[in-house]
């Protein structure tokens, strides 16, 4: 507060507010070539390749996602796979209808922002813990509730209709490209987000709720735009899900394990920033590659990892870089730059 | 009278529900913790107890003596070390922990004894037999053995936390536990006792789950916390009786779920918890909304 104060009575000219020290035109042409780069990839790579990265840009959608939700917000939803549920079964839904799963992938993401607005209703009034719990409960008499209708598959799911027309080699890079595409527009959808004024108003949430609400910032409208993202963000990451798998299983679409894995990453990787969820991502992908083998052992090492890092390094790995060499890949914050040098401005971090 | 039938089956099972739910509502109540691995601990302890019965043979019921205390000291352990360091830095960290917990858990289970299902003691007269009320009802001798015991409980619990000096400390610290602490009171250590006794409850929920029903590693997350939790809201947060009461509802729900349509037992139960959410958010019970 002292620093915003004193920086106030200073003559105009010697400062100057900026979104990052560094020029972010590097940073943005950056992350255009790597963008470009992995758009390429069905060209260079095997097709076993691609495949992982798809499964990685649904899990980094995912974090992403509940990052905004736990990291920003305050949400800690444990009923995210609701969305993910939701999604496949949107496309699935289009599809008896006629419709192709790569065109039905968008109208099912905003059907899940759509659904996401009574059922944020209903859970809007808990917190903490027991949000978490009716998320999950949530999540869980959607898929029995879908599980009631035979002619979408029941209780045992059913293929994806309308794959006909494609070649399995375009098949995979359709696929690959639509999960690419998913991952970019959910990121830069967050970025564009955090810098807005609705981003300031999530910021200082997380940073302090009574402290946002005393100065007249509407939490309660905050959260219910986050709740709605994050609901578009999972149920496209569910509808790639659905298109990379070419069938719908509500036991695996609508498993809890989705939520484990997309809190998980987002932990290691850093809450509250946006590259947490890369790193986490990254990390998380080592992991069950590695250990794929060994059945469920990555989930425990995945867990175990969570909590020490929520325990001891409560920034993630990303707040450790951070710390060291004070690199912002997405700069959201603001900086004062004066003739003494730069400070972070609001640079108190999540509780 | 197949109604009649589903509200006795629902309101007995109602007890197992209770059994589950208080050991939460009581953690949640003391220190504020939602213990998302709560399910899980009373798998585990369903797991001891099959351990004990297959090593031993002794009677089913005698392995409560071992699994209960075990539970505890447990309880008490984790309470002191991964929780109250989690608590230490913020609710959020409590939930990440408890739900890694959870992870650790339930897939620790899964690697080491398999996703099969197991029972405890399937055999055993006291799960098998039953008395008939006229002539079309049929009830398990288990669930009156399991709907007693949680009557008793929270009989017990009611009685420790009114009357005994324990008791009196848990109460001070709930309400305030910097004024406890002041007032010489180690408030880590009653926190530590809280999750005893939570895990206690936790343990008998668990074992008698695995006797009514069959136990396997994601029956933690998938039955026992879901149902704790409904019953819970249901019955109104920090409310002992209220977890009775709410777990009496969701049985009842589920059983009437199940006569209309068998595959809707889960889904009358969620049904109701949800309507409950939008019409009594604070509970059947309580009377202060949960802000």
């Amino acid at each position: 507060m002292s620093l915003v104060t004193e920086a106030s009575t200073q003559p105009a000219a010697a400062f100057r507010v900026t979104r990052s020290r560094r020029n972010v035109a590097w940073t943005g042409i950056a992350a255009l070539v790597v963008v470009v780069v992995l758009a390429l990839f069905p060209y260079i790579v095997y097709s076993g390749t691609t495949a992982i990265l798809v499964q990685a840009f649904i899990v980094l959608t995912l974090a992403s996602m509940w990052n905004l939700l736990a990291g920003y917000a305050g949400l800690v939803s444990v009923g995210q796979q609701g969305f993910v549920g939701l999604g496949a079964y949107f496309v699935l839904i289009f599809g008896l209808h006629g419709i192709s799963p790569f065109d039905a992938l968008p109208v099912a993401a905003i059907g899940c922002g759509v659904a996401a607005l009574p059922l944020w209703w209903l859970v809007s009034r808990l917190r903490s813990g027991y949000f978490a719990i009716a998320t999950w409960v949530l999540a869980a008499t959607i898929m029995l509730f879908i599980e009631r209708f035979s002619s979408i598959g029941g209780g045992s799911g059913m293929p994806l209709p309308g794959f006909t027309g494609y070649s399995s080699t375009l098949l995979t890079a359709y696929t690959y490209w639509a999960g690419l595409a998913v991952t970019v527009l959910a990121l830069v959808a967050i970025y564009l987000l955090l810098r807005s004024r609705l981003g300031l108003v999530l910021t200082a949430i997380r940073d302090d709720e009574v402290a946002a609400r005393s100065s007249g910032a509407r939490v309660g409208l905050a959260r219910m735009l986050v709740f709605v993202v994050a609901g578009i963000g999972c149920g496209a990451a569910g509808a790639v899900l659905a298109i990379s798998q070419l069938q719908v299983q509500p036991s695996a679409d609508f498993s809890v394990t989705w939520t484990a894995e997309m809190a998980f990453a987002t932990i290691i990787g850093g809450l509250g920033t946006i590259e947490g969820p890369i790193i986490g991502t990254a990390v998380y992908m080592v992991l069950q590659q590695t250990l794929a083998s060994y059945n469920a052992w990555y989930l425990i090492i995945l867990g175990l990892v969570a909590i020490l890092v929520a325990l001891f390094a409560r920034r993630g790995l990303w707040g450790l870089v951070d710390e060291r060499l004070n690199v912002k890949l997405f700069p959201v914050g603001y900086w004062l730059r004066t003739a003494n040098g730069d400070r972070r401005l609001g640079s108190r971090r999540q509780n | 009278m197949a109604w009649v039938n589903a509200i006795i089956q629902g309101v007995l099972t109602g007890g197992l529900y209770a059994l589950f739910a208080c050991g939460l509502s009581l953690m949640f109540g003391v220190m504020k913790v939602v213990n998302l691995a709560h399910g899980d601990l009373a798998v585990v302890a369903g797991y001891i107890a099959i351990g004990i019965i297959t090593v031993t043979h002794v009677p089913a019921l005698w392995s409560l003596l071992i699994v209960v205390p075990v539970m505890a000291v447990l309880g008490y352990a984790l309470q002191r070390t991964l929780i109250q360091s989690a608590l230490d830095r913020g609710v959020l960290t409590t939930l990440i922990v408890t739900l890694g917990l959870s992870m650790v858990i339930e897939n620790g289970l899964l690697q080491f004894f398999t996703a099969n299902t197991r029972g405890i003691c399937a055999g055993c007269a006291l799960v098998q037999d039953s008395f008939s009320i006229g002539s079309q009802i049929q009830v398990a001798w288990l669930l009156v053995v399991i709907f007693a015991v949680a009557v008793v409980v929270l009989l017990g619990l009611q009685y420790f936390l009114s009357m005994s000096k324990y008791g009196r400390l848990i109460r001070a610290v709930a309400d305030d536990k910097e004024a406890a602490q002041l007032a010489g009171a180690d408030y880590r250590h009653v926190f530590g006792i809280a999750a005893a006794l939570a895990l206690a409850t936790v343990a008998l929920g668990g074992v008698g789950y695995g006797m009514y029903s069959t136990l396997d590693p994601t029956a933690g997350t998938d039955t026992i916390l879901l149902f704790a939790f409904a019953a819970v809201v249901i019955g109104g947060l920090g409310s002992l009786w209220g977890t009775l009461l709410g777990g009496v509802v969701l049985g009842v729900a589920q059983q009437i779920g199940a006569q209309i349509n068998i595959s809707d037992e889960l889904l009358a139960g969620f049904i109701v918890f949800l309507a409950v959410l939008v019409v009594r958010p604070q509970g059947l019970t309580s009377r202060r909304a949960q802000s």
